[in-house]
C-alpha cells in the first residue's frame, strides 16, 4: 500500500507523455484522479492510527541483521507531510485545469507536475538517504523544468540561478551522504542511528554538511537568494506548489527527520537550528516589506514564515538536549509542526490569488492593481481570508500556531525569541495591509474596467483554500490535536527510537 | 590520503569555476567538475587495497572485494547528473536565444 504512493503520481507521469500527442486533456484527469485517491488513501492512514506502517521494496530479508532491502516508512510524521502534499496538489491542480490554458503544450505541465509530485512523495516516505537523494534529485529536475515553463526572459534567468545553487546544494548532500556511508557503512536512516560513531567531530561535520546542503532546498536565511526569483517567476500554480510544499518536503521535514532520529540531538547543531530560524523569520520579512511584486513580496514572506517553522522545532530540540521539561518541548515542536500545515494552506492560496490576478490583468505590480474587489470578489475574499491567516489574526490558523510557538518560547525562557516572533508577526500584518489597499481596495484602472471573476475550477480551489484556512484552526482542539498532530510529536520526541521502530534493533 | 586531497583540489576548482566566471557554460562546466570530484571521492570510500571486482565466481569465494554499493550510487548519480546538465545546457541555449549573450552580466532582467 505504501508504495502506491510513488507507483501513482510516476505512472501517471508515463502515460500522461506516451498517450498525450492522441488525447491533450488526459494528463490533467489523470493528476487529479491520481491526487483525489492518495488525499483519500492519506486520511485513511491518519485516521486509521498512529503505528508506523514498513514496507520493504522486494521483500529482502535482514542478512545477519543488516537491512538490506530499500525501506519505505510511514510514521505519523510522515503522515502529516503525505496530508498537504495531497491536499495543496489536488487543489492546485483542479485550479490548473483552467490556468494552463494559457500554455501550448499543456499536456508536458501535467506530466512534470506529476513527476515533482512523485519525488516529493518518494522524498517523504523514502527510509534510506541515498533513495531519499534520488527522489529529491526527481522533485528538484521536475521543478526546474516547470519554473521555466512559460519561457519568458526572467523565467529562464530565474530557472538558471535556481539550477545552479540547486546543483551545488545536490552536490554537498551528495558529499554528506558519501561521509555518512564511510563512517556508518550503512545507508538505511535507521540503522545510520545505531551505527554512527560516538565521534563528535565527524558528527558535526557531516552535520554541518547536510544542514548546508538541505538548507539551500529549503531557503533558509544564507542560502534564500534563489527563492524569490524561482517562486516568483514560476507560472502560480507552480509556485504555490513550490512555496506551499516543495521547499517543507525536500528541505524542512528532512532536516527535522536528520537531526531528530538519526544523528543524536547536539547541542550545537540546535543552536544553530534555531538561530538560522530565528534569522530567516526576520531577515525574510525585512526583506519582503519594500516589495511591489505581488508574487516576489510573497516568496519573501516564505522564507520569514519558514523560519517560524524552523525556530519552533529548535526551540524544542534546545529543550530536548538541555534535558528541561518535555512538555514544553513538545508544545514547541507541535506550534512547528501546526505553522507548516497552516502556511502551506495560506502561502499556497496567496500564490493562487495571484495567479487569479495575473489571469486577468496581466500583471503583477501591485501600483497597476487597485479596485479588484469588486469585479473579482472570490479572489478578493479568499486574499483576505489568507492575508490574516498569515499575520495571525484570529479565529484564522496562523494565529493559533504562532501563539504556540511563541508561549513555548515564552515558557522555556527564551524571552528574546518570543519578542522576535510577535515583532515579525506585525511586520507581517502591515506587509499584507499593503497588499489589501493596494490590489483589492480603492479604485478601479481604467484598463481593468471589463475584468470578470476567474473561471469555476480556479475559484472552486481558492474559496475551499479558503474554507480549509478556517477550519484547521480546529487542530488546536485536543480531539482533533489527537489524531493529527501528536503521532507527529511523538515520532519528534522519541528521537533515536524511530530505529527500534523501523528495523527492529 | 593523497587521493582524497587531489578529489578535494578538483572539487575547489569546480567551486572557482561557478564562482568567478561569467559566462554560462563556463558555470555549467564548473558544475560538472565538481560533480565529478564528488563522483571520485565516492568511489575512493568503497576502495580496498588490493581489492578485485566484487562479483562471486567459482574459486574466487573468499578473495578481498572491493565494496561494490558506492559503484552502485555513482552510476546512479552519473545519470541524475546527466539529467540536470542536459537541462541546464538547454536552458542556457534558449538564454542565448533571448540576449544573443552568454555572459550573465547582460542578463538583468531580475533584481531586488
Amino acid at each position: 500500500m505504501i508504495v502506491l504512493y510513488i507507483i501513482v503520481p510516476l505512472s501517471a507521469a508515463f502515460l500522461t507523455v506516451i498517450f498525450g500527442k492522441w488525447l491533450p486533456t488526459l494528463g490533467k484527469y489523470l493528476l487529479n484522479a491520481a491526487l483525489l485517491f492518495l488525499t483519500g488513501l492519506t486520511l485513511y492512514l491518519i485516521i486509521a492510527g498512529p503505528e508506523a506502517l514498513i514496507y520493504r521494496v522486494g521483500g529482502f530479508a535482514d542478512v545477519a541483521d543488516v537491512p538490506i532491502a530499500i525501506f519505505l516508512v510511514i510514521d505519523g510524521f510522515t503522515k502529516i507531510l503525505l496530508l498537504i502534499v495531497s491536499l495543496v496538489g489536488l487543489l492546485v491542480a483542479f485550479y490548473s485545469v483552467s490556468y494552463t490554458k494559457q500554455y501550448t503544450g499543456e499536456e508536458k505541465f501535467y506530466a512534470l507536475f506529476s513527476l515533482m509530485l512523485a519525488g516529493m512523495y518518494g522524498v517523504i516516505i523514502a527510509g534510506d538517504i541515498f533513495n531519499l537523494y534520488v527522489f529529491l534529485e526527481i522533485a528538484s529536475i521536475a521543478s526546474y523544468a516547470l519554473v521555466s515553463f512559460g519561457i519568458e526572459k526572467h523565467q529562464l534567468e530565474a530557472t538558471f540561478k535556481y539550477q545552479v545553487l540547486g546543483g551545488v546544494s545536490s552536490l554537498i548532500i551528495l558529499t554528506g551522504i558519501g561521509f555518512l556511508y564511510w563512517g556508518t557503512g550503512t545507508l538505511n536512516l535507521a540503522d545510520i542511528a545505531t551505527q554512527l560513531p560516538d565521534h563528535n567531530i565527524y558528527n558535526l561535520f557531516v552535520s554541518v554538511l547536510l544542514i548546508g546542503g538541505f538548507g539551500l532546498k529549503a531557503a533558509m536565511f544564507p542560502f534564500h537568494s534563489w527563492l524569490p526569483d524561482a517562486h516568483s517567476s514560476a507560472p502560480s500554480p507552480i509556485s504555490a506548489m513550490l512555496s506551499g510544499v516543495l521547499i517543507k518536503a525536500v528541505g524542512i521535514y528532512v532536516i527535522i527527520r536528520l537531526f531528530f532520529n538519526v544523528f543524536a540531538l547536539n547541542y550545537q547543531i540546535a543552536v544553530a537550528i534555531t538561530v538560522l530560524g530565528t534569522m530567516s523569520m526576520i531577515i525574510g520579512v525585512l526583506l519582503a516589506v519594500g516589495q511591489w511584486d505581488f508574487k516576489r513580496l510573497l516568496a519573501y514572506h516564505s522564507i520569514s514564515q519558514m523560519g517560524y517553522v524552523v525556530l519552533g522545532v529548535g526551540i524544542g530540540m534546545l529543550l530536548l538536549t538541555t534535558g528541561k521539561d518535555e512538555k514544553i518541548a513538545a508544545l514547541a515542536i507541535s506550534g512547528g509542526l501546526f505553522h507548516l500545515i497552516n502556511h502551506s494552506l495560506f502561502k499556497g492560496l496567496l500564490f493562487l490569488n495571484a495567479g487569479s490576478v495575473e489571469y486577468r490583468t496581466g500583471t503583477r505590480d501591485l501600483r497597476k492593481m487597485g479596485g479588484l474587489a469588486k469585479k473579482m470578489p472570490v479572489t478578493a475574499g479568499s486574499s483576505f481570508v489568507a492575508s490574516m491567516s498569515i499575520s495571525g489574526i484570529p479565529p484564522f490558523n496562523g494565529f493559533f500556531s504562532k501563539v504556540i510557538i511563541i508561549i513555548a518560547a515564552v515558557q522555556a525562557g527564551f524571552y528574546w525569541l518570543a519578542l522576535f516572533a510577535v515583532l515579525v508577526s506585525v511586520i507581517t500584518l502591515a506587509s499584507f495591509t499593503k497588499v489589501l489597499k493596494y490590489g483589492f481596495s480603492g479604485k478601479i484602472h481604467s484598463q481593468h474596467e471589463k475584468i470578470k471573476e476567474v473561471p469555476f475550477s480556479m475559484s472552486f480551489s481558492m474559496t475551499l483554500l479558503a474554507v480549509l484556512c478556517l477550519v484547521t484552526s480546529l487542530l488546536i482542539l485536543p480531539g482533533v490535536r489527537q489524531v493529527f498532530l501528536t503521532p507527529a510529536v511523538d515520532v519528534l520526541i522519541e528521537t533515536v527510537q524511530y530505529s527500534g521502530t523501523v528495523v527492529g534493533l | 590520503m593523497i587521493l582524497f586531497i587531489l578529489c578535494f583540489i578538483l572539487f575547489m576548482i569546480g567551486l572557482y569555476g561557478v564562482l568567478i566566471q561569467r559566462n554560462l557554460i563556463k558555470i555549467i562546466i564548473g558544475i560538472a567538475i565538481m560533480e565529478y570530484s564528488v563522483l571520485f571521492f565516492l568511489i575512493l570510500i568503497g576502495y580496498v587495497e588490493g581489492g578485485t571486482v566484487p562479483i562471486i565466481s567459482e574459486g574466487f569465494e573468499q578473495a578481498l572485494f572491493v565494496d561494490p554499493l558506492p559503484q552502485a550510487m555513482v552510476l546512479t548519480a552519473i545519470v541524475i547528473g546527466l539529467a540536470t546538465k542536459a537541462l541546464m545546457l538547454s536552458v542556457a541555449i534558449r538564454l542565448y536565444k533571448k540576449y544573443g549573450s552568454f555572459d550573465i552580466r547582460e542578463m538583468k532582467s531580475l533584481k531586488g
